[in-house]
Parts: C-alpha cells; sequence; structure tokens
C-alpha cells in the first residue's frame, strides 16, 4: 500500500524532531556558559595585567632583564607545542582548527629540521594526535570548560621542566583567542623564551611606573626568577579560559546552525510526507469511482439482458 | 590621604579600596606599609596579608606566595592562590594539616612542611575573622 511511504516519512520527521530537541538545548546550554566564561577571561586579566607591569617596572627600575626563561637559545634543536582543544566535540570546527594548525606547525618545524614535542591539552587534541600517531610527550585534559588555576600550573609546570632540561629550546602556545563574541581566532604564539620587549609593550601608560628608585626584598633577580613562572602560568591559564569561552561560542554557533537545519528538514519532509498522503487518498477516490462505475455498468448491462 | 589597595588572585580579583595600611611579610621579615611608602617591589611568604581600612576595620586574606609592589600610594598583591577567611574550609584545612603532619612523619622533606604551613595559615586566618 502507498500509505507505507507515508508512515515512513512521519517516522523520520519524529525522530529529526527529538535531535532537535537535544541540539536546542544544547544551545540553550551553551549560551549560558558563553556569559560565565567571558566573565572568567575578564576576571582574569586584572592579575596578568598587574604581573605583566611588575615585570616592565623592575626592569625599569634597572633590574637586568636576565633570566633562563628570556633567552633566545642560538640553536633550536626542538619545538613544544602546548594545544589547546576541547574535552567534547559538537562544536563545529573548533577542535578541528586546533588540529590543523598544530599540524601544520608541526610540519613547518620538521620542514625546518626541527623535532617536535607535542603537549596536547583537552581530550579531543589527545585523541586526535594519537589517532594520527603523533608523539605525545605532555597529555592533559577533563577541564576544557572550566579550567582552574591549578590546571595552568600543571601545565606551565610540565612545559618549563622541558625547557629547563634543554628537552625543548622554544615553546608555541597553539589555542582559540576570544576576542569578542563574534570573533574567535584560531592563534600560534611564542610561549618560551619571553620575550622581554612584547612584555615592556603589552605595559598600560597608567600601569608603568616612573623610573624611581625601587626597594627590592630580596634582589631584583630573586624577584624575577619567582615573577617569570608565575608569568608563564598566567599567560597559559589566560589561554585556558579564551578557549573555554571560545568553545562554548563555538557549540552554541554549531547546535544552533543544527536546530536550523533540523527545521528546514522538517519542513521539507512535511510537504513530502503531505503530498504521499494526498496521492494516497487521491489514488483511492479513483479505485472508488473505478469500482462504483463498474458496478454501474455492469448493473446496466444486466438491466439490458 | 590613604592607600589604594588591589588584592589580585588569577581566578578573581579579591579585594580594591581604600585603606590605610597594609601589613605582610617578605622573606626578609614583616613589612607594613603606609601612605607616602616609597616604590617597593617584593616576593611574599605563606603568610597572612592583612589590609587596615580607613574606618579602622581589617581585611585578612591567607596568602601563600606572591608579590607585593607599592608606588605612589598604590599597592597591589599580586597571589596565584590567596583567600579572604570567607572562602576557607576549616575542616577540609584540618584534614589537610594532619595529613600533611602524617607524611612528615613518614618521609619528611620540604613539600609537605610547605603543606603543613599553608594548612596552618588558612586555620589561622579563618579563625581570627
Amino acid at each position: 500500500m502507498a500509505g507505507g511511504v507515508e508512515r515512513a516519512l512521519r517516522r523520520r520527521i519524529k525522530s529529526i524532531q527529538s535531535t532537535k530537541k537535544i541540539t536546542r538545548a544544547m544551545e540553550l546550554i551553551a549560551a549560558s556558559r558563553i556569559v560565565r566564561a567571558q566573565q572568567r577571561v575578564l576576571a582574569a586579566r586584572p592579575y596578568i595585567e598587574q604581573l605583566t607591569a611588575v615585570i616592565a617596572n623592575l626592569s625599569s627600575a634597572g633590574a637586568g632583564l636576565t633570566h633562563p626563561l628570556l633567552e633566545t637559545r642560538e640553536s633550536i634543536g626542538s619545538v613544544g607545542f602546548v594545544t589547546i582543544t576541547a574535552d567534547r566535540g559538537l562544536c563545529g570546527g573548533y577542535n578541528a582548527n586546533m588540529h590543523r594548525l598544530t599540524e601544520r606547525a608541526v610540519a613547518r618545524e620538521k620542514a625546518a629540521g626541527r623535532d617536535y614535542r607535542l603537549i596536547a591539552v583537552g581530550r579531543k587534541g589527545n585523541n586526535f594526535f594519537r589517532y594520527r600517531n603523533y608523539r605525545i610527550d605532555g597529555s592533559f585534559a577533563g577541564f576544557s570548560e572550566t579550567p582552574t588555576y591549578e590546571d595552568a600550573r600543571a601545565i606551565a609546570a610540565d612545559l618549563m621542566a622541558k625547557y629547563e632540561s634543554g628537552e625543548i629550546d622554544q615553546a608555541q602556545l597553539i589555542y582559540t583567542r576570544f576576542l569578542s563574541l563574534g570573533s574567535q581566532r584560531a592563534t600560534e604564539r611564542q610561549l618560551l623564551p619571553l620575550d622581554p620587549k612584547a612584555i615592556t609593550e603589552t605595559v598600560r601608560e597608567e600601569d608603568a611606573g616612573s623610573a624611581d628608585a625601587y626597594e627590592f626584598e630580596p634582589s631584583p633577580d630573586e624577584i624575577l626568577a619567582e615573577l617569570l613562572p608565575r608569568y608563564v602560568e598566567a599567560r597559559i591559564f589566560g589561554a585556558l579560559l579564551e578557549a573555554a569561552a571560545s568553545e562554548q561560542v563555538a557549540r552554541q554557533r554549531a547546535m544552533k546552525a543544527a536546530t536550523d537545519n533540523a527545521n528546514d528538514l522538517i519542513k521539507n519532509l512535511d510537504r513530502v510526507a503531505n503530498r504521499a498522503r494526498q496521492e494516497m487518498i487521491t489514488t483511492e477516490i479513483m479505485e472508488i469511482v473505478g469500482g462504483a462505475e463498474g458496478m454501474a455498468q455492469a448493473t446496466a448491462a444486466s438491466h439490458d439482458n | 590621604m590613604s592607600l589604594e589597595v588591589a588584592l589580585v588572585s588569577p581566578e578573581r580579583i579579591l579585594y580594591t579600596g581604600e585603606a590605610d595600611m597594609v601589613v605582610c611579610r617578605t622573606p626578609e621579615g614583616e613589612i607594613a606599609f603606609l601612605t607616602g611608602h616609597a616604590p617597593f617591589v617584593g616576593t611574599l611568604e605563606i603568610a597572612p596579608v592583612r589590609v587596615i581600612l580607613t574606618d579602622g576595620a581589617e581585611v585578612k586574606a591567607a596568602v601563600h606566595g606572591g608579590f607585593v609592589e607599592v608606588r605612589d600610594n598604590k599597592v597591589s598583591v599580586l597571589s596565584d592562590v590567596a583567600e579572604l577567611p570567607i572562602q576557607i574550609d576549616t575542616a577540609r584545612a584540618q584534614l589537610a594539616l594532619e595529613k600533611a603532619e602524617r607524611d612528615c612523619a613518614e618521609s619528611g622533606g620540604a613539600d609537605c612542611e610547605q603543606a603543613i604551613r599553608r594548612a596552618k595559615l588558612r586555620i589561622a586566618v579563618a579563625e581570627s575573622k
């Protein structure tokens, strides 16, 4: 019977509708989390700004900016990459962008005859790089949506240990920058060695100290040795928070697209199903009319006899 | 004239506002800042930071290492781990202290001594509120 086509279509519509409910719910959840993630990004800014200002003031007040973390090594044998991905999927191209950027960066270093070390942050990145047979030297996951400072500290400790032991001579941070609600950008930035010029340049006018003679307790070099690791941690923490906010935005956008697609699908399938139903009714009427006519003819014929 | 104080951790700003005096501890010892203090940069020990407000009230925070910068009557305390008394879970700190003391008795080492100092600081700050 023709009714089978319609029933199959209605079943598909129902299944799309329940998928739509899920994507719609995820969209709303992501949207509500964006606000919180954004607030965390903003809340973390004063700390890194003040920390940067202290380093800049330290240098302008005459502390020689000399520290292993600040020195560019003469030959670079191996480059470390910290790639920040999400723990979960269903966020559009968010993770794929990170994978692509990292693969390209690794290929670039290989072409330059350098080795690489991969520190994968986030479950998705870990799975991807393991599947692609990259060597993973550091693995962190389980906090992509709500990273804490402790998480950043663990990553920084691993990275700085590799840097100090000479396992890597340079470190790049690959993450999604959260520029605004409407704009996030996949970015690669140098993390180690720290660039003293970049540090002093980012200081805002009002935070910059005069060249007054500072008092130091303990000595400037000892303070610097304490400050720089904290600075690296804070940079990583900032990147984790921005990545978390970007992830929520990406997920919200992807789920909105999925919901819209489901709506379109339902509309089209509904039309097809209605047409199928209409066709079935028409056929049935035709059959009845045909049958009635046949009967009428048969009766007329018998009367003629 | 009063001091402009900012107590900042990476996760949030714990306190900002006016104050008469800020007391904290650097490796060299306790140091207090009043208005007109010379520019100063120092590292902080695991110790309480006390902010005496203009109305005589006191804000205390458990600061587990960090930095203090003073200039132009502005005091910035930066710490990667800093807590106000209301944020401290005394029961948890007590447990941590007992665990750290056991660890110290068994193996010793700098790590557990640090842990003891952290836990003691938390308890001291929480109780003094």
